[in-house]
C-alpha cells in the first residue's frame, strides 16, 4: 500500500505576487498556475526570487500583495501550520533531538493521529524512501542521502496537498544527486502530489520537471515543458541559462532575416524588423563541405580557433567573420573525426532551418 | 612493506621504512617542542591550583592543637550551625538559580530573536553590570531595597503598601542582589546556544503543523536545554561559593558557606576548620558538575528523544 496522495493533489493559482525588502523589489507582479499533480520547477540564478516565492507559498515570508489559491481556497494570510503543505528544506532541517521515527511522526503527532496508525504510517513512509528499519537511528548517525530521504518522508507522511522542495539535493555529491533525481521523479509519479521544486541547476530541472518556470530578477521569463524551453527559448536570458548558447546577430527586414548578406532559411515566420540574435547551440552546429549548400541548411563561414578532445565528444571553438565566437560539439564518430579541422583552418558551419531560433537583442 | 622499502632496504635498519628513523626522530622533536611550549602553563596550574589545594587538604587534617585528627570533618555532623549554613547555602543557590532561569530564559529568547544589530545593543546592557564592582552594585541594591529605600518609599507613596517591605538584610535581599549579579552568567551561554538553533528547524515545525507555541515547546525548548544546563551549572557553582553579596545583603542573618569560612579563619583563626569547609565545598561542587555532565551525556545518547 502506498500513501494515497493522488486524489488529494490540488492545483495552485498564484497571481500578482509582490515582494519588497525595503526599497528592493524581490518579486514583481508574479503570476503562475500549477496544475494538480504537476511537478513544476522554479529555475533561476541566485537572487532571482525563486526561494522567496517558495517561502511565500509555505507562509514563512509575507508578500506585500497577491493571491495564492490552493484548490480555489485563498491561503495568502493563513499561518504556515494551517496550510497543510509539506516542505523539504535545503539543509533538511531534521530535528536533532529526535530519532528518525519521531522526526517522521512529528506531523502526525500534531494532527493527533493515534499511536498505532502513526507507527503504521511512519513505517510505510520509511519503506517508500527505502529506509526500512532505520527508525531508531539518531539523525547524526545518518549519511547525507539518508537525511535527505528522512526529510522527504517527513514532508509526505501526513499526505499534504502540496509538496515544496528548496534545492533538496544541492548538499549531495554528484552521483548521489543524479540517483536521487530519478528517485524523486519516480516517487512523484507514484504519489502524484503537486510539487513545486526550486533549483539553480538547469540539468536537474530538465531531468525532473513536467514544466519549468525560468526566473530572472523577480520575474518569470518563460514557463514551458523542458523540451520546449530548450528548443524554443523566448528570451536571451533563457537561451543562455538553459544549455550552452552562442548568439549571432541577425537583421530582420522586408519579411525575411539576414545574416550578413545571406538570407536565413528558417521554419518560423520572421520577427518584426530590426536587430535580433540567433541562438546557436553547440550540438545544432555541424561541419559542412562548401558544396552541399542544398537542402535547408544555413551556412556560416568561420575560422577554427581550438579543437578540444573530450573522449566521447569534441568541442570546436570557431570565430565567425565578424569576430564572434561560436562553439560546436559533436560525438567522435569516425566520419566526423576524418574531417576534423586543424586550428587556424577556414571551415563552414551549418545550422538546419528548423534549428534557427531568434530572440530579441536586449 | 612497500615497494620502496624492499628496494631501498639499506636506507633503514629498525622498521624497514624509508627514512623511518629520521621521521621518528622528527616526531619526537616536535613532541618535545610542544611540551616546552606547554610548560609555563603547566607550571602555573601546578603552582596556583594543585599546590594550594593540596595544602588546603593537608591543613584540614589537623586540629587546633596540631594533632592529626578528623575533628574538622566530624564538626559537620556534630554542630547544628554547620548544617544550618550548609542548608542555607543550597537554599540560596537553588533560589537564585531558579530566579535566574525565570528572568534569564525569556531575556535570552528575546535576544536570540532580535535582529543581530538590535541584539548586540541589548547584549551590551546585559554585560554592562560586569564593568561595575560587585561591591558597588551590592551597596546600590542596599540603597534601593532598605526600609527607607527607593522601592519602599515609592510603594508607600503610591499607597500600594502601608508598612515597608522587608527587602534587605534578609534572605530576600540576598536573593535579589545575587540574582542581579548572576544573571549574565546564565544569559550569555543560553543566548549563544539559542543562536545556534537552526531557523529552518522552527520553520519545519510550523510547516509540519505545529502552532508557534507547540513549535517552541517541542523544538526550540528542547534544543535550548544544553545551553540552559551550562548556564545553570555556572550560576549554581558560583552561588555556592559567593561571599560579598550575602555578607552585605544578609544583614548577618543569612550565613553562607564562604562567610562561615571567613569567620572560622579570621575570627577564630582555626585554619584547619576553614580548610575542611573549603575541601567540602570543592567536593560538593565537583560532585554536582559530575551529575550535570552525566545528565548531559544521557541526553547525547538519546534518552531525551524517547517519550
Amino acid at each position: 500500500m502506498l500513501l494515497s496522495l493522488a486524489q488529494s493533489a490540488l492545483p495552485i493559482g498564484i497571481s500578482g505576487i509582490e515582494k519588497r525588502f525595503g526599497a528592493v523589489s524581490i518579486l514583481s507582479d508574479l503570476s503562475l498556475d500549477v496544475a494538480a499533480g504537476e511537478f513544476l520547477t522554479l529555475l533561476g540564478p541566485s537572487g532571482s526570487g525563486k526561494t522567496t516565492l517558495l517561502m511565500i507559498l509555505a507562509g514563512f515570508v509575507r508578500a506585500n500583495a497577491g493571491s495564492i489559491k490552493v484548490g480555489g481556497e485563498e491561503i495568502i494570510t493563513m499561518p504556515p501550520h494551517k496550510r497543510n503543505i509539506g516542505m523539504v528544506f535545503q539543509n533538511y532541517a531534521l530535528f536533532p533531538h529526535m530519532n528518525v521515527f519521531h522526526n517522521i511522526a512529528f506531523p502526525l503527532k500534531q494532527r493527533h493521529v493515534s499511536a498505532a496508525e502513526t507507527a503504521e504510517r511512519v513505517e510505510r513512509a520509511l519503506d517508500l524512501v527505502q529506509l526500512k528499519g532505520l527508525g531508531e537511528r539518531r539523525v547524526d548517525q545518518l549519511s547525507g542521502g539518508q537525511r535527505q530521504r528522512v526529510a522527504l518522508a517527513r514532508a509526505i507522511v501526513f499526505e499534504p496537498r502540496i509538496v515544496l522542495m528548496d534545492e533538496p539535493l544541492s548538499a549531495l555529491d554528484k552521483s548521489l544527486r543524479e540517483h536521487m533525481q530519478i528517485e524523486l521523479r519516480n516517487l512523484h509519479r507514484r504519489l502524484g502530489m503537486t510539487t513545486v521544486y526550486v533549483t539553480h541547476d538547469q540539468r536537474e530541472a530538465i531531468t525532473m520537471s513536467d514544466r519549468i518556470a525560468v526566473m530572472n530578477a523577480g520575474r518569470i521569463e518563460q514557463i514551458d515543458q523542458p523540451e520546449v524551453l530548450y528548443a524554443r527559448p523566448q528570451t536571451k536570458f533563457v537561451a543562455g541559462f538553459i544549455g550552452e548558447s552562442s548568439f549571432v546577430p541577425v537583421e530582420s527586414r522586408n519579411g525575411s532575416v539576414w545574416y550578413e548578406d545571406r538570407k536565413l532559411r528558417m521554419t518560423t515566420t520572421a520577427p518584426s524588423a530590426g536587430r535580433h540574435l540567433m541562438v546557436v547551440r553547440p550540438e545544432k552546429l555541424r561541419l559542412v563541405a562548401d558544396a552541399d549548400e542544398a537542402g535547408g541548411v544555413n551556412l556560416l563561414p568561420a575560422t577554427v580557433g581550438d579543437v578540444i578532445y573530450q573522449g566521447d565528444s569534441f568541442v570546436c571553438y570557431a570565430t565567425l567573420r565578424d569576430g564572434r565566437q561560436v562553439t560546436l560539439r559533436d560525438y567522435c564518430r569516425s566520419d566526423v573525426l576524418a574531417k576534423l579541422p586543424a586550428p587556424g583552418e577556414p571551415i563552414t558551419l551549418g545550422i538546419d532551418a528548423q534549428d534557427v531560433v531568434l530572440v530579441a537583442d536586449q | 612493506m612497500s615497494l620502496a622499502s624492499a628496494s631501498l632496504d639499506h636506507a633503514s635498519r629498525r622498521d624497514g621504512a624509508l627514512n623511518g628513523d629520521a621521521l621518528n626522530a622528527d616526531a619526537r622533536r616536535e613532541a618535545r617542542g610542544m611540551l616546552a611550549l606547554l610548560s609555563p602553563g603547566l607550571f602555573l596550574v601546578f603552582a596556583v591550583i594543585i599546590v594550594p589545594i593540596g595544602w588546603l587538604f593537608w591543613l584540614s587534617l589537623f586540629d587546633e592543637s596540631g594533632q592529626l585528627s578528623a575533628a574538622n570533618y566530624a564538626r559537620f555532623f556534630e554542630q547544628a550551625s554547620y548544617i544550618k549554613t550548609f542548608v542555607t547555602t543550597f537554599k540560596v543557590a537553588f533560589t537564585v538559580t531558579g530566579a535566574c532561569i525565570l528572568l534569564g530564559y525569556p531575556l535570552a529568547y528575546m535576544l536570540s530573536q532580535l535582529p543581530r544589530r538590535a541584539a548586540s545593543i541589548c547584549l551590551i546592557f546585559v554585560v554592562l553590570p560586569f564593568w561595575t564592582s560587585v561591591l558597588v552594585r551590592t551597596y546600590a541594591w542596599l540603597v534601593i531595597l532598605q526600609r527607607k529605600g527607593l522601592v519602599n518609599t515609592w510603594l508607600m507613596d503610591l499607597g500600594v503598601i502601608s508598612q515597608p517591605l522587608p527587602l534587605a538584610n534578609n534572605f530576600a535581599g540576598v536573593v535579589i542582589g545575587m540574582t542581579h549579579i548572576m544573571l549574565p552568567f546564565l544569559v550569555l551561554p543560553l543566548y549563544a546556544s539559542m543562536k545556534t538553533i537552526d531557523v529552518d528547524c522552527l520553520r519545519a515545525g510550523m510547516n509540519l503543523g505545529a502552532s508557534p507555541a507547540a513549535t517552541f515547546r517541542q523544538i526550540f525548548f528542547p534544543l535550548s536545554l544544553p545551553g540552559l544546563a551550562s548556564g545553570v551549572v555556572i550560576v549554581f557553582v558560583l552561588c555556592l561559593g559567593f561571599f560579598v553579596t550575602p555578607a552585605l545583603m544578609g544583614g548577618g542573618k543569612v550565613i553562607m558557606w564562604a562567610m562561615r569560612m571567613e569567620q572560622t579563619t579570621s575570627l577564630y583563626s582555626n585554619w584547619g576548620a576553614g580548610a575542611a569547609l573549603g575541601v567540602v565545598l570543592l567536593g560538593v561542587t565537583l560532585a554536582l558538575l559530575g551529575l550535570f555532565h552525566w545528565l548531559l551525556g544521557a541526553r547525547a545518547t538519546g534518552v531525551w528523544s524517547r517519550r
